[in-house]
């Protein structure tokens, strides 16, 4: 029975979902925004710690870098200075003093030379035999020419093995020189070669032709991609330039670059991407677990309470609707007890009628004598009349019923128009003798609504029990009318009694608000008809005027599928 | 039964239901009572205006013209005559209210015609 009313469990199911939703997005928007907005700022400040650490790093091996090319120069220029020609053409001088040198930098010095304008080695002092050696053709001979002191590239030479020359011109007797030495590559790539930046970070020096002055790096891909960019670039001699981008195994790295030995050199450092922030990788790894773990426990705790809520809520409508019910019900008896005082007098009148003629019948019977003819046609006449009242009491009481057995509230088509010949056969009587004028003005083509008959029928007799008991000892009218109003189906109980005042009009149907005298009126029924309009989503309203009388409306939605249902009830009448 | 004597009472009958009226008219004047019914509150008042009665019982309930009503209407022509009403209504309420404005009685039908008797002559003792 009550199944037609409570609402579908699809309900309750898109409530805890939209509860949930809610409750997550709520909870959850702020938190991500959060997050995400410090690990971006966190990401920002981490990466400027990063080329700014690598900045420092590659500067300070450029300085130690250029120092050392300088210091080696400075001692070649002092030795060149210091000594004459004759003294330096000494195999055994030179062989001295490339041992004072060696034992003072750790073996930095491989040899030493003096060649002539010819480019003629005249001297040498070395562990290859290089006395004699012509460096004529030699490019760092002619380059060396030019200058007053010069560091070479990094070559293999006549030794065939990766070396640099620092080379300081001396002029003698109207004839250049030049005093040479060749560093030791392993120091000088020493300076470099332990470099580490992180885990894969590393250190190299190219010349501007992108070869490699320290030993090459097999990882290093020089001739495309982010180097070949960078090297093409005029790199600013005062900063390390920095770029991240993905290597040709599609791997982010990061370059740096910055000039040294007067921009002739590059120092160049690169770094895996991943190494390179691996903090803040897991910083954010961190941050994206406790962000999955808190929404997961937000979204299971939501889950849980949004379930409790809405079973509590699903157990609260169950009750309401089954105190709806009870109060429908309990407005139900009430109707029916207003109306017991006319049907009491409807049912009591033919009583009396009966009882009277048993005891006429009774009274002729005793007569003493034969019975005459006109005797037992009285007699006849009294059983005839006792035979047409007890029918009279039988209609009585089935309309009674017919009212009383109607609780089934289910939603059915419900024809409007019989509905009110049925509720006004019931207040007829009292209407009558309230002076009160039953009319009606019923549209025949009225489609049939989707209500419960019971109830509706129970909303329609209190508006007719009121409106009769608005009307004065004086006497006055009520009527009901039925209309198709923009696809909705419209019923009003007009009346012409003493009206409702303003002050009660804003309350006429608040439950237990009546203002009728003590125990005449429950002040359900209005809330009652409320309650049963709203629930088949229709609208009840009022309208007054004080002493001239109220109209209840009533709109409902006319169902879609519904044929007019055909009552044979007057369009305009007298019930 | 008590006060019957050789005068008949007069006894104006007034009842919207007529089947009501006609059977309880036979069986009073059977029973020696000077009956006149009449089926509304008008006719009754008119009928009290044309001659009197020493008893009228009166239906409470009647279209035109409430019982209440003629009750008033009756005890300002001749507030000796005796009122008993008749009430068919469940509620015993509008009867009580007839006895305040003077009635000698009241019955709920259906009664027993003994009763109805016993107060219309009880009525005369007074």
């Amino acid at each position: 029975m009550q199944t037609a009313r409570i609402r579908p469990a699809a309900y309750y199911r898109t409530l805890t979902r939209n509860l949930v939703l809610f409750v997550v997005v709520i909870s959850l928007l702020p938190l991500f925004l959060t997050g995400a907005i410090i690990l971006h700022q966190f990401k920002q400040a981490y990466q400027t710690k990063v080329e700014e650490n690598l900045e420092v790093l590659l500067n300070k091996h450029r300085r130690t870098i250029d120092a050392f090319l300088i210091d080696r120069l400075a001692d070649i220029r002092v030795l060149a200075r210091s000594y004459t020609v004759p003294e330096l053409q000494d195999p055994a001088f030179l062989k001295a003093k490339l041992g004072l040198l060696r034992e003072e930098y750790n073996g930095v010095y491989v040899d030493l030379g003096l060649v002539d304008a010819k480019g003629a080695q005249v001297a040498y002092a070395g562990p290859y035999n290089l006395a004699g050696a012509n460096y004529s053709t030699a490019q760092w001979f002619r380059q060396a020419s030019k200058s007053e002191h010069f560091v070479s590239n990094v070559f293999a030479g006549l030794r065939g093995s990766p070396h640099f020359i620092v080379a300081a011109k001396k002029r003698y007797q109207g004839r250049d020189w030049l005093l040479k030495a060749t560093i030791d590559f392993e120091s000088f790539n020493a300076l470099v070669e332990n470099i580490r930046i992180g885990e894969t970070g590393f250190a190299f020096i190219l010349n501007r032709q992108s070869e490699f002055q320290t030993k090459p790096r097999q990882e290093v891909i020089l001739a495309s991609g982010a180097w070949r960019q960078l090297l093409q670039e005029p790199l600013d001699p005062g900063r390390v330039t920095i770029v991240e981008r993905p290597d040709s195994l599609g791997q982010a790295m990061i370059y740096a670059a910055a000039p040294l030995k007067k921009g002739q050199w590059i120092i160049c450092a690169q770094q895996e991407v991943s190494d390179a922030f691996v903090h803040l990788v897991q910083a954010q790894r961190a941050a994206i677990a406790i962000f999955v773990i808190g929404g997961l426990l937000i979204v299971v705790a939501t889950l849980i309470l949004a379930r409790r809520l809405v079973r509590r809520i699903a157990e609260a409508d169950e009750q309401k609707e089954s105190m709806n019910e009870k109060m429908i019900e309990a407005g139900r008896l009430a109707s029916i007890g207003e109306l017991a005082a006319g049907i009491a007098h409807e049912i009591n009148n033919p009583v009396a009628i009966m009882v009277e003629e048993a005891g006429w019948i009774e009274d002729l019977m005793s007569d003493e004598g034969p019975m005459s003819e006109e005797t037992l046609s009285e007699i006849q006449r009294a059983v005839q009349q006792i035979q047409e009242q007890g029918e009279r009491c039988k209609q009585i009481t089935h309309k009674l019923l017919s009212f009383a057995r109607k609780t089934d509230p289910t939603i059915k088509p419900v024809d409007i128009n019989g509905l009110v010949g049925e509720v006004l056969g019931l207040v007829g009587q009292k209407s009558r003798y309230a002076g009160v004028k039953l009319t009606t003005a019923l549209d025949k083509d009225l489609p049939r609504v989707a209500a419960s008959p019971s109830e509706l029928q129970q909303v329609l007799l209190n508006l007719v029990n009121n409106a009769v008991d608005a009307i004065s000892s004086e006497g006055g009218t009520v009527k009901v009318t039925t209309s198709l109003e923009n696809g909705a189906v419209r019923m009003s109980v007009s009346d012409t009694g003493i009206g409702i005042a303003d002050a009660n009009l804003a309350r006429i149907f608040d439950p237990f608000y009546t203002t009728k005298p003590v125990g005449q009126g429950t002040g359900l029924g209005l809330s009652i008809c409320y309650g049963i309009i709203n629930k088949l989503g229709g609208e009840i309203t009022v309208t007054s005027a004080k002493g001239k009388g109220s109209t209840f409306t009533v709109i409902l939605p006319a169902r879609q599928d519904s044929n007019p249902a055909t009552t044979g009830a007057p369009r305009a009448g007298q019930a | 039964m008590s006060g019957q004597g050789a005068e008949r009472l007069k006894v104006l009958l007034v009842d919207d239901e007529l089947g009501y009226l006609e059977v309880l008219n036979k069986r009073m004047s059977k029973r020696n009572l000077e009956v006149t019914p009449v089926s509304s509150g008008t006719e009754a008042v008119r009928q009290a205006r044309e001659q009197s009665f020493d008893v009228a019982v009166v239906d409470l309930k009647m279209e035109d013209m409430d019982g209440i009503e003629v009750l008033k209407v009756l005890k300002m022509m001749d507030p000796n005559l005796a009122v008993i009403i008749l009430t068919g209504h469940g509620s015993e309420q509008a009867a009580r209210e007839g006895m305040a404005l003077g009635a000698f009685d009241y019955l709920t039908k259906p009664c027993e015609l003994g009763d109805l008797l016993t107060r219309i002559y009880a009525s005369q003792e007074r």
